[in-house]
């Protein structure tokens, strides 16, 4: 009875996950999506501890399992409640470097049980590919959340790419060498491919900019839906197996989707991060001009009376959680006859949706955001674009020189407006290390200041005109 | 040659799952719009949580003398755990935010 309920039980599971992920790619029946996936899970874990059975034989050790379970939860909630909205992409990021590390841990118990024994290769297999996948998805995960709060800055050294594709070879090839000669005098290579995969890990995202970590996050969460994979076939397994494989095609299909977002290839992302590029790009400036500063009270008046204001957000207006005073400003603007609209960048901040995340959390209607190609066709007759911390998805290089690392990078063409400021704290290029020529045309003006400051001062301006 | 036809037999179940989930999982979330990219990631990162289930069968069967499997076993579970937990409360506060005003 017990074995026969728990096979219902997953496949229950199993539905649960295929169905939440399909209501999470529907902005409806998103929220709902992940409760019932987050069901499924819970009914699969209590399931799994009171009615697993093995040769007739229970699971025991109930009090070391709920208290892990129990310290992991309390942990996993405190730190999913405090965490701020704009540190999401890198709290996510370290819950999968987490799944990950439970992958490789799974993998090295269980080779524990195996020394000395007579192993079939199916199960050393999957052992060894836990480990792998598992480590590489750990040691990158904590490497890109450390990247993305900026404890750890971008390192590259020559020769790193077929550095990083040697010591994937010899670790692929030791553990091909294990799997078919496994014996009592070598069972040690297993530790060792252990530590291979955590450094080629931390080698594999250390060159990458930080800019492209939502992609490489999102990739590594596939890798970590593979390892879960490999324990599903360990133990035979079908929620794990169907979980894992899912999360590891959607992750997949989803780290393409997201390259496709920013019109570049994964392989562009992956090996030629921007650090080598900028070198070259960096020749072409020089002959910029100069630019042109706007006080605060001649920005206030430019957009009190405007018929149409269109508010671009970027990374700057998330690090200085300006989103409430940007409402603010909105609101007021609307107050005194002004059509107010936001255009969001697919890519704008350090993740996609971002911004709608952002804007969301300040109550903005969902209706004034503005996706890329609606707000292009609105920018012709708008009268003043306000560029709030953005930098390299209003940049016109993409469009105009080949020679930029952004270049076919579809943008926001503010330039189409009359009048456009910029917000940023000083002339220094975004992320993508390159200059930006609108900042120099004679239609654009530099506001310079923290987004929040600069917008509470804007705020208070206009109240008194 | 035989021995693979072999193993393909044995396994056959399973080989069967794996790849009719490889396309539902892409099929499944085909025609996502980019603002929902980031919640997705995410709820995809708490589904691969499941792993806590290999976690929690390898806790259970460890010899409670084993103090070395044990302690092993018992991080696996906690960080599996933080993964399923954190990985759909966070989620869920991301949605949050995107529900219709009005």
């Amino acid at each position: 009875m017990g074995l026969s309920l728990l096979s219902f039980i997953y496949l229950v599971g199993s539905v649960t996950f295929i169905l939440g992920l399909k209501m999470l790619s529907h902005p409806d029946t998103a929220r709902k999506g992940n409760l019932v996936a987050a069901a499924g899970m819970t009914l699969a874990i209590i399931g799994t501890i009171f009615l697993y059975e093995e040769n007739g034989e229970r699971l025991h050790n109930h009090l070391w399992i709920f208290g892990g379970l129990l310290i992991g939860s309390i942990t996993g909630w405190i730190a999913a409640k405090k965490v701020k909205m704009t540190a999401m992409p890198e709290m996510v990021s370290l819950f999968n470097g987490m799944g990950g590390a439970c992958a490789a841990l799974i993998s090295i118990n269980e080779y524990g049980h195996l020394v000395g024994r007579d192993a079939a290769q199916g199960t050393l297999l999957t052992i060894l590919l836990g480990l792998i996948i598992g480590s590489v998805s750990f040691a990158g995960s904590i490497i890109a959340w450390g990247k993305l709060n900026g404890r750890i800055k971008d390192f590259a050294f020559k020769g790193q790419q077929i550095g990083n594709i040697i010591l994937l070879l010899l670790t692929l090839a030791a553990a091909a060498y294990l799997l078919f000669n496994l014996n009592n005098d070598n069972y040690w290579l297993f530790y060792i491919i252990f530590v291979a995969a955590l450094v080629y890990g931390v080698m594999f995202v250390l060159p990458i900019g930080g800019a492209d970590m939502p992609v490489v996050i999102s990739l590594l969460n596939s890798f970590t839906g593979v390892a879960a994979a490999c324990g599903g076939f360990l133990y035979n397994n079908q929620v794990m197996l169907t979980g894992g494989i899912l999360v590891g095609a959607a992750g997949t299909l989803l780290t393409m989707l997201m390259c496709k977002a920013m019109n570049r290839s994964l392989t562009n992302v992956l090996i030629g991060s921007f650090g080598g590029s900028s070198a070259a790009a960096a020749g072409t400036k020089g002959e910029q001009g100069s630019y042109k500063e706007i006080s605060l009270s001649d920005a206030a008046v430019c957009m009190s009376y405007a018929n149409k204001v269109m508010i671009v957000p970027g990374y700057g207006l998330a690090v200085a959680q300006a989103q409430h005073v940007c409402h603010e400003l909105e609101k007021l603007l609307e107050e005194k006859g002004v059509e107010v609209k936001y255009a969001i960048h697919p890519v704008a901040g350090r993740m996609p949706g971002h911004m709608n995340v952002l804007l969301a959390e300040a109550d903005v209607s969902y209706d004034k955001l503005l996706e890329m190609e609606q707000a292009n066709d609105e920018f012709k007759t708008s009268d003043v674009v306000l560029v709030l911390g953005a930098n390299d998805v209003v940049n016109p290089a993409a469009k105009s020189d080949p020679a930029s690392p952004i270049y076919g990078m579809p943008i926001l063409e503010v330039e189409q407006a009359k009048t456009v400021i910029v917000n940023k704290r000083s002339m220094k290029p975004g992320y993508a290390g390159i200059e930006n020529a609108l900042f120099f045309q004679p239609k654009t003006s530099m506001l310079f200041g923290d987004a929040k400051a600069a917008l509470q001062k804007l705020v208070a301006e206009i109240k008194n005109a | 040659m035989e021995s693979f036809f072999d193993w393909v037999h044995d396994n056959h179940a399973i080989i069967y799952i794996v790849i009719l989930s490889i396309f539902l999982g892409i099929e499944v979330i085909g025609r996502v719009p980019s603002v929902l990219h980031t919640p997705l990631m995410s709820g995809a990162n708490a589904i691969h949580g499941v792993v806590i289930i290999g976690a929690i069968i390898v806790m259970g069967r460890v010899d409670p003398d084993n103090y070395i499997a044990l302690i092993i076993g018992f991080l696996a579970v906690i960080l599996g755990t933080l993964n399923v937990v954190g990985g759909f409360m966070v989620t869920d506060r991301m949605l949050e935010m995107f529900k219709k005003k009005k």
